[in-house]
């Protein structure tokens, strides 16, 4: 997994600020590590010497964000790096090698969002290529015609919430094959007739928060299925009872009981995936 | 990642993947130099390959392939170049590297994307892809990347829309459990009708034989899903209007009103763009008014909104006399007016009113008492007085409005299908059997005569929702709004029905800011609204004692000035976001409510914010919250509070409203007379 140690880096920094523990890494160890991971091209690879690629750029800035040390980065050269990386339908290309998926779109807004350089792409053009991915069951694919899924529902969903463009969205619709996710173990699917899965728990739950549709799923079963997944003799969270945790479900079983207002936690944005206060912090001041 | 079950790691478990893994970072640090140093010998390629073997999600990887394959073409010698075979030999040997990686990982998006690039080059076999497609879509019928892929070499390699609609239905009766074809057969259909196909257009064609391949489906296994959803697809395929209408209006086509300023609001059946001068006109007696300016009721980045929004002011002069002005709205250049999915408005429509000015009218006098929505205060409405006439007026005379006809097939095409459902129902004990035929019936009624709403299903459909919630507790709020909604388009479907919930003010005094009449839609267990179109009327309503977390849609009945929204759900400040458009609004009781005691904020980007780019900061916010500023409900009731002119609040029964925060908001509000009950000095 050693390819994708940002983005794993991110989902436990995340985990241990909704925990209320992330005073327990050192700082500039991490921030520095992350900054080695920059390509000259201005883009974040998944490690030391990788390739750049938007998936991996977003964990950075999120990482940086969650330290409140956005300034670390020469901001202009990352939002150039992004807006490259858009084409003339207003999708965007993952890295120069040019694959499009309607995740790219969310991971370049999100990112140029939090570093307040949206005007630097076509806003318009974004809007209207994660539209035109939009399916007829309410609910959104990786290209157009693509099959709903709930990753990318998440990833459209969070895109078109950000560029306050979710009149797009019809809701009602969306939010009823949404809430159908629920199985009868209060576990969440991806998509219909499928098992349910912890990492589920986000991007189905974010998803119907940011519609404001989370009341027509079953909370409490919901927060039950969670914990039962849980390893309570070594500790962490897995896909699904009784199954290898790893930093990537815990991340999202965490995230999730937040969501659902599991006291003690931080609460954690939907649309940004980030805790509440470190979103409030740069768009309230 | 998924699916590995849990065990601890025995000491051998931990040296031998110990082991493995010492053993693939040393060739990964030698791969990683040769990337950086653009070495691509034979070596270099073959220590590439075992990485991706073992792991095919290292893009890094993937990105060097491709930079040797660049190589090995340009390296190759003359004679080479011009030999077809041997591009290929280096094409097919990705092709072989891609196959092996997705043997062992299907859904890589690496393998996936590099066989996409290494085909776009040219030089491969349609027949070949199919296989691979085959074979993998055998294995798992839902690998959506292999889906995707699918319709990349559909589109590449010129394959038709009905071939792949041909596929989709092997697939289908070999299995129906395949949500992914059914939905590939929904996207096929639609481009089929888009391009006038024949045999597909106009869609009653195709919608027959598909009504009966979902029944076959859903009636040999009820609780699979998968062709339910379908169903939804096709009633709202067979009952859609095709293009936005305007549905309803304030004031309404025919009535006569007697304020010299007022709003006018615009009502469309979905949200439109491009409601503006060149679009739609406004006209008093033989003047066209020139500096109107229309904005959406909405919180959006692209100027979009159902509802549209202007003032108008009568110049009534200095006569002494009463006088009575002609106004005219109409549509001008239609087209102009397009749906959020690009579909112009084609329909020609026009509303004329009359305002009746009175000279010596009194100002709006200020009310020095209270205003209390407690049953001793009301009276039931005598149908004899001039109150009736403006409520009258819009029910009867807004059939002006042309609606688009409804043809004979879709009536008799859902007859059909609520026969068929009603059936399976009596021998399948199936909730999403139940929901379909709620909402067959629903879409019977709307598709009637449209402007005398049709509610011969309603008291079934009710019944049905109520059944559900027993059967399907996970999913109760989704029956119980679906309830509320049905609920309230009963009541606001006729005069009559109206006319139960309507009460008069007995104190008259207040009537200049509560108007005559209440909606009094108290303690109904409603946790939706909706109807707003059947509403544009109302002056004061109340809402209290049901359970409503949200009031969108709200923010279309401009005439609100006294709303009672005590004893609700209502969880944060940007809940009440609507309220921010409602300029007439003087009494709000928001008591009672849940505001301050949430983490989770489900309106917080349905609303104007800085979150979502629909509203800038307000720096003069910091200087006027002095101190307060970092509390985000300060900041909230800032932001929807800030521009209304509320004299009567009731903020008691919320965690938010300590007295520090009330304070707060006699300091926003210098309009306000009443807080909590007390007088504001």
């Amino acid at each position: 997994m050693e390819h994708l140690r940002i983005n794993g880096a991110y989902w436990g920094l995340t985990t241990l600020d909704i925990l209320g523990k992330l005073a327990a890494v050192d700082q500039e160890t991490v921030i520095s590590w992350v900054m080695s991971c920059q390509h000259e091209s201005g883009g974040f690879g998944g490690n030391e010497g990788h390739d750049p690629h938007l998936l991996y750029t977003l964990s950075a800035i999120q990482i940086l964000a969650l330290f409140n040390k956005i300034d670390t980065l020469d901001i202009e050269k990352v939002s150039n790096y992004i807006s490259t990386l858009q084409n003339e339908d207003g999708s965007f290309s993952g890295d120069k090698w040019g694959e499009i998926d309607t995740r790219f779109s969310y991971v370049a807004i999100c990112s140029l969002a939090l570093l307040k350089q949206l005007d630097k792409i076509n806003v318009e053009k974004a809007v209207k290529y994660i539209v035109s991915c939009k399916n007829l069951d309410g609910g959104f694919g990786c290209t157009p015609g693509a099959e709903s899924h709930a990753g990318q529902i998440f990833c459209c969903i969070g895109a078109l919430a950000i560029t306050g463009c979710l009149h797009y969205v019809d809701k009602d619709l969306l939010g009823w094959w949404l809430c159908e996710r629920q199985v009868k173990s209060g576990g969440l699917n991806g998509r219909p007739e499928k098992l349910p899965d912890v990492c589920y728990s986000w991007w189905v739950l974010s998803s119907l928060i940011v519609i404001d549709r989370v009341h027509w799923i079953d909370k409490e079963k919901l927060v039950k299925f969670i914990l039962n997944c849980q390893d309570k003799e070594n500790g962490g969270i897995s896909d699904r009872p009784d199954d290898a945790v790893d930093v990537f479900h815990t991340y999202f079983g965490v995230a999730g009981l937040s969501l659902l207002e599991y006291p003690g936690l931080k609460a954690i944005d939907p649309a940004y995936a980030l805790p509440v206060d470190v979103i409030n912090r740069i768009f309230l001041h | 990642m998924h699916g590995r079950p849990r065990k601890s790691a025995t000491p051998v478990d931990e040296n031998a993947s110990a082991l493995k893994a010492a053993k693939i970072r040393s060739l990964q640090s030698q791969f990683l130099q040769n990337h950086h140093n653009n070495i691509y010998t034979k070596e270099a390629q073959e220590i590439n390959a075992k990485l991706i073997e073992s792991n095919p999600e290292f893009m890094t990887a993937w990105n060097y392939r491709k930079l040797a394959f660049e190589h090995n073409l340009s390296n190759q010698s003359e004679v080479d170049k011009e030999d077809a075979d041997h591009i290929k030999l280096i094409i097919d040997e990705e092709l072989r590297v891609v196959e092996n990686a997705l043997r062992k990982n299907f859904k890589s998006y690496g393998a996936w994307h590099h066989r996409k690039w290494v085909i776009s080059k040219g030089n491969s076999s349609t027949e070949r892809e199919l296989r691979l497609l085959n074979l993998f879509q055998k294995q798992d019928t839902r690998n959506f990347h292999a889906w995707n892929y699918r319709r990349f070499i559909a589109g590449l390699k010129d394959i038709s829309d009905e071939k792949e609609l041909q596929f989709t239905t092997d697939m289908i009766n070999d299995n129906f459990s395949n949500y992914s074809a059914w939905h590939n057969r929904s996207v096929l259909l639609s481009h089929l009708l888009e391009k006038k196909v024949e045999g597909y257009f106009p869609k009653e064609i195709f919608l027959k034989e598909e009504y009966e391949l979902v029944r076959n489906a859903v009636f040999t296994d009820p609780d699979d899903q998968s062709g339910w959803f379908y169903h939804l697809w096709l009633l709202d395929q067979t009952i859609k209007v095709d293009m936005p209408n305007l549905v309803s209006s304030w004031p309404p086509n025919g009535s006569e009103i007697t304020n010299t300023t007022f709003p006018i609001v615009l009502f469309f059946n979905e949200p439109v763009e491009g409601v503006n001068l060149q679009t739609v006109s406004v006209q008093v007696e033989d003047d066209i008014f020139k500096n109107i300016a229309w904005s959406p009721l909405s919180a959006n980045k692209f100027k979009c909104g159902q509802a549209w929004l202007t003032h108008l002011t009568i110049p009534f002069g200095e006569t002494n006399s009463s006088k009575i002005f002609q106004v005219k709205i109409r549509s001008e250049y239609s087209q102009g007016i397009i749906s959020s999915n690009g579909v112009p408005c084609s329909q020609h429509w026009s509303i004329a009113f009359r305002v009746s000015v009175c000279h010596d009218f009194q100002p709006e006098g200020q009310s020095l008492r209270r205003i209390l929505m407690t049953d001793e205060n009301f009276s039931t409405v005598d149908i004899n007085s001039n109150v009736m006439d403006l409520f009258k007026s819009y029910f009867e005379l807004a059939s002006d409005y042309e609606q688009p006809t409804s043809s004979k097939w879709k009536s008799e095409m859902i007859a059909s299908e609520i026969d068929q459902y009603r059936e399976l129902l009596s021998w399948a004990e199936c909730k999403i059997g139940k929901l379909t035929l709620a909402r067959l019936l629903m879409a019977n009624d709307a598709i009637g005569t449209p402007v005398a709403p049709n509610t011969t299903h309603v008291e079934e459909v009710l019944k049905l929702y109520s059944e559900l919630m027993e059967l399907d507790p996970t999913h109760y709020q989704y029956y119980k709004d679906e309830y509320s909604l049905v609920f309230l388009k009963q009541v606001a479907s006729s005069k009559e029905s109206l006319m139960k919930y309507c009460r008069q003010y007995k104190e008259s005094t207040s009537s200049n800011i509560t108007g005559p009449m209440c909606l009094r839609l108290n303690s109904l267990s409603l946790s939706r609204i909706g109807s707003f179109e059947r509403l544009l009327w109302v002056q004061s309503l109340d809402l209290s004692h049901n359970q409503l977390p949200s009031i969108e849609g709200l923010e279309a009945l401009q005439l609100l000035s006294c709303l009672n929204l005590s004893h609700n759900k209502i969880g944060s400040f940007m809940a009440l976001d609507p309220l921010r458009f409602l300029k007439s609004l003087r009494v709000l009781n928001i008591s009672y409510n849940e505001i301050g005691a949430h983490t989770v904020d489900t309106r917080r980007y349905l609303c104007s914010s800085p979150l979502s780019h629909t509203l800038d900061y307000d720096k003069k916010f910091e200087e006027f919250a002095a101190g307060d500023e970092k509390v985000v409900n300060f900041w909230e009731a800032y932001s929807v509070f800030g521009g209304l002119d509320i004299m009567q609040l009731d903020v008691v029964g919320n965690v938010a409203a300590d007295e520090r925060f009330k304070l707060f908001l006699v300091k926003l509000l210098p309009a306000l007379k009443w807080l909590d009950g007390e007088e504001v000095h």
